[in-house]
């Protein structure tokens, strides 16, 4: 199969039409069929899967409040700046909704963390914790996101912040937004050629003759 | 629910395979290609990467992004269906002992998600016993197997380099891809300290070999399996090309019951249930090659009790299911602050390293006597589920663009964090040779049986000091060139890893490369097989998975399952011809 049929059996497959396009445009012209790639391509999952998924989908888990909680807090941990868009702005709540029924060891450690934050909340400000001004919401987070630092008091609620914090970096960066934040320019068809020569000069590194009379080369730098 | 009725197949094939992964798959293709008739019977669904793989999908498409199911342990793009358990299809472990179990059920088996390292065994890993007295030789040499390496090199293709060293032997490999960044960090750091780096040898088509199958194109998702055919896997690579020759019929979801054997004690067929319409089924050949993978073999052997092998079959030595043993593993790893906010570009390559160590010491000025190789990790990986999961652990350790932070955080800050940090953490595993034991084994567990109502296995299987000492070991190497790339040990260290918990040591069983529970041997008291993966008591019966092993060595084991299958099936097409058997 020469690098041209490849492809064309990539496209069989049914991956997402960005990807092929990107694909193509380096290697040939094959014409390229548009999908929906996430709804349809689903020849990858077993049946038990597909049913397993479906269940899931139907299940609710979290109030309209703790949704609401969650939003706030994903925001704040993951906000628009000058590179990227917020956590909410990529449904990170919406995927923290999903993975909760998927792993549902973490179902008690957020309801229960929610929870906490919301008594910390109208202990300080007589008031629910979606209610606070911005200010006075960080004033709980500052004393919850700094796990070295925090007062032994708030243990459980840097235990909360930091799942928290964990599962809203997984939400935001498997997003095509998080993908771009970050940088990552993989996953797709390639030619691997080896460490681009500038940076291996900013190292001070050198592949060795044997390395280079060894190695796969390719002539064309990818995507020229 | 009405009488079961058993489904006789009329047709006689030549002969029945069982299991569809390296073992079964080669001797499938051999059989077939020389014009033999095949029933292949796999206990998993259909599988062809071209279609059933989820290679290339991003991580939105998973509505866990990727992150592990018990239908994929591994992960939700993992090219494995299950992995460590299966729903009704339970094993047991006598108390005090640990074992871990992958199974994987596709056409194709583990191989559709391989590491795809392929190394050939040294002319030392058969003669063991020789060497420091533990253990057993295997009944043939490097020399006897030399010829099929070489084959299988050039059938499937493999990347590497010659070096010339005395137990890695060298083969006839495609050219390897370069080092990543933090492969030439690694090298260099490594190397300084004595502990070679070479160019790791995987399965993996840097060029196009023929023209069923594309070149590889650098996504580094193997362990997806590959829709071009770009890397090994049986399903593509072997049962594909042996289906296309019209001798063979492929059977899934055939779950083997037991061997059949006749009157005169020979192997005649296979039982077996089939899982979509849980009816009752019987296959018969004139041979029977048995690849369910190394413990499933045994426990097919077990579970097939007849008046004529009524210790279960190839088994009047009583060693089926004994030696069992697994690759030892350790890991540990780190972040490197010189490859901090480092220039972006796509350093995807192959699906794994592109550089590893080969065992390198003399076990002999050692507490432990056998080697290991190390693998290692790191770069530009594709965010998935977990992706700077415990971040806490670390932004705080490090000036972030000159700034010390306190460990946590959010905002936009910790976005600057995430940025700053990504692509300078490394790990690094250690994957090494557990000396064969016969108090290590598998066996029926006298009261539990799976949802068909076959008898599963009950494991016993601990680590001796040899496998622990060894851990040891690796993780003071590993420290060493951790600490010699300026790294800072963020996993693994002394704090997780110490005597308490036998160095971080796996499980048995969880590095997956599980072997020796139908051992070849000379002699029929001691073993089940002879040097052609034929069972003693029994001349048409062969097991041409990992159950034949003798021992481990310090490499992975699939290139020489691969090796000893084609060396079993062109002696058994040879005897057929000859009609022995």
């Amino acid at each position: 199969m020469d690098r041209r049929a490849s492809l064309k059996t990539l496209l069989i497959g049914g991956l997402s039409a960005s990807v092929i396009a990107e694909a193509c445009k380096n290697a040939d012209k094959v014409k390229v069929q548009k999908q929906d790639a996430a709804s349809t391509n689903d020849a990858d999952r077993m049946p038990e899967e597909k049913a397993y998924n479906k269940k899931l989908k139907e299940e609710v888990f979290f109030t309209t409040d703790e949704m609401a909680t969650i939003s706030v807090l994903a925001d704040i941990i993951i906000p628009k700046d000058e590179v990227s868009g917020s956590a909410s702005d990529v449904k990170v709540p919406e995927f923290i909704e999903f993975i909760v029924k998927d792993q549902p060891e973490h179902q008690v450690p957020m309801r229960g963390g929610i929870r906490w934050l919301e008594l910390e909340s109208i202990k300080r400000f007589d008031k629910s914790f979606n209610k606070l001004a911005p200010t006075e919401q960080l004033q709980i987070v500052d004393d919850i996101a700094y796990p070295e630092k925090a007062k032994k008091e708030f243990s459980q609620g840097v235990s909360f912040f930091t799942l928290m914090r964990n599962l809203t970096i997984s939400g935001f960066y498997t997003t095509e937004v998080g993908f771009k934040d970050v940088g990552y320019m993989g996953n797709r068809p390639n030619q691997w050629n080896g460490v681009p020569d500038d940076v291996l000069k900013k190292y001070n590194l050198a592949y060795t003759e044997k390395e280079l009379k060894e190695c796969i080369s390719y002539n064309k730098a990818p995507g020229a | 629910m009405g009488d079961i009725q058993i489904k006789k197949q009329a047709k006689k094939y030549d002969a029945v395979i069982v299991g569809s992964g390296a073992g079964g798959g080669m001797a499938a293709y051999v059989l077939s290609k020389a014009g033999l008739k095949v029933c292949l019977l796999e206990a998993g669904s259909a599988f062809d990467p071209a279609i059933n793989s989820a290679q290339l999908k991003n991580p939105w498409e998973s509505p866990r992004r990727g992150a592990s199911t018990k239908f994929r342990p591994f992960g939700d793009f993992d090219g494995s269906y299950w992995g460590w358990e299966i729903d009704g299809e339970p094993y047991t472990k006598a108390e005090g002992t640990k074992w871990d179990w992958w199974r994987a059920r596709m056409v194709g088996g583990r191989t559709n998600h391989w590491g795809r390292i392929s190394l050939r065994f040294g002319p030392k890993d058969f003669k063991r016993r020789s060497i420091d007295g533990l253990g057993d030789d295997w009944p043939i040499g490097y020399e006897d197997i030399k010829p099929y390496y070489d084959k299988i090199d050039q059938l499937i293709g493999v990347f590497g380099t010659n070096e010339g060293l005395p137990n890695d032997p060298d083969g006839i490999f495609l050219p390897p891809p370069k080092p990543r960044l933090h492969e030439l960090f690694i090298k260099k750091a490594a190397t300084a300290v004595g502990i070679p780096v070479i160019p790791s040898r995987l399965s993996i088509l840097t060029k196009q070999i023929n023209k069923d199958r594309g070149a590889c194109f650098y996504c580094a998702q193997c362990g997806r399996s590959c829709k071009v055919y770009g890397d090994f896997s049986s399903s593509s690579v072997l049962v594909k090309p042996a289906l296309a020759t019209g001798n063979v019929d492929l059977v899934t979801n055939a779950m083997a019951r037991e061997v059949l054997v006749g009157r005169d004690g020979l192997a005649t067929g296979v039982s077996y249930v089939d899982k979509t319409d849980l009816q009752e089924y019987q296959v018969y050949g004139r041979t029977v090659i048995l690849a369910a993978s190394t413990c499933e073999t045994a426990r097919l052997l077990l579970n097939s009790k007849s008046s004529q092998h009524p210790n279960g079959l190839a088994n009047s030595s009583n060693v089926v299911g004994k030696y069992l043993h697994d690759s030892t593993g350790a890991g540990m790893g780190g972040i490197v602050p010189a490859l901090f906010d480092r220039k972006r570009y796509n350093e995807d390559g192959v699906g794994g390293m592109h550089v590893y160590t080969p065992w390198w010491l003399d076990n002999k000025k050692l507490d432990f006597p056998r080697g290991y190789h190390i693998e290692y990790g790191g770069g530009f990986d594709m965010p998935m589920y977990g992706f700077n999961w415990g971040i806490e652990e670390s932004n705080g350790k490090f000036l972030v663009n000159g700034k010390q932070k306190q460990a946590g955080g959010y905002g936009s800050s910790l976005k600057e964090d995430i940025r700053f940090l990504y692509g300078a953490g490394i790990g690094m595993a250690g994957r090494g040779e557990a000396v064969a034991n016969i108090d290590n084994y598998c066996e029926l567990d006298p009261t539990v049986v799976d949802k068909y109502g076959i008898p599963v296995l009950r494991f016993h299987v601990k680590h001796s000091s040899y496998e622990i000492n060894q851990a040891k070991h690796m993780k003071e190497t590993f420290k060493e060139i951790l600490h010699n790339m300026g790294a800072v040990i963020t996993w693994g260290a002394e704090n997780d890893d110490n005597e308490k918990n036998n160095w971080g040591l796996n499980n048995p069983g969880n590095v997956i490369h599980e072997a020796g529970t139908v051992r070849m041997g000379n002699d029929p008291k001691t073993s089940a097989l002879n040097k052609w993966s034929q069972a003693h008591d029994c001349k048409n019966l062969f097991c041409v998975d990992g159950s034949q092993f003798v021992s481990q060595a310090d490499k992975n084991i699939t290139w020489t399952i691969l090796a000893l299958s084609m060396r079993a099936s062109e002696n058994i097409v040879d005897q057929m011809k000859k009609q022995n058997i």
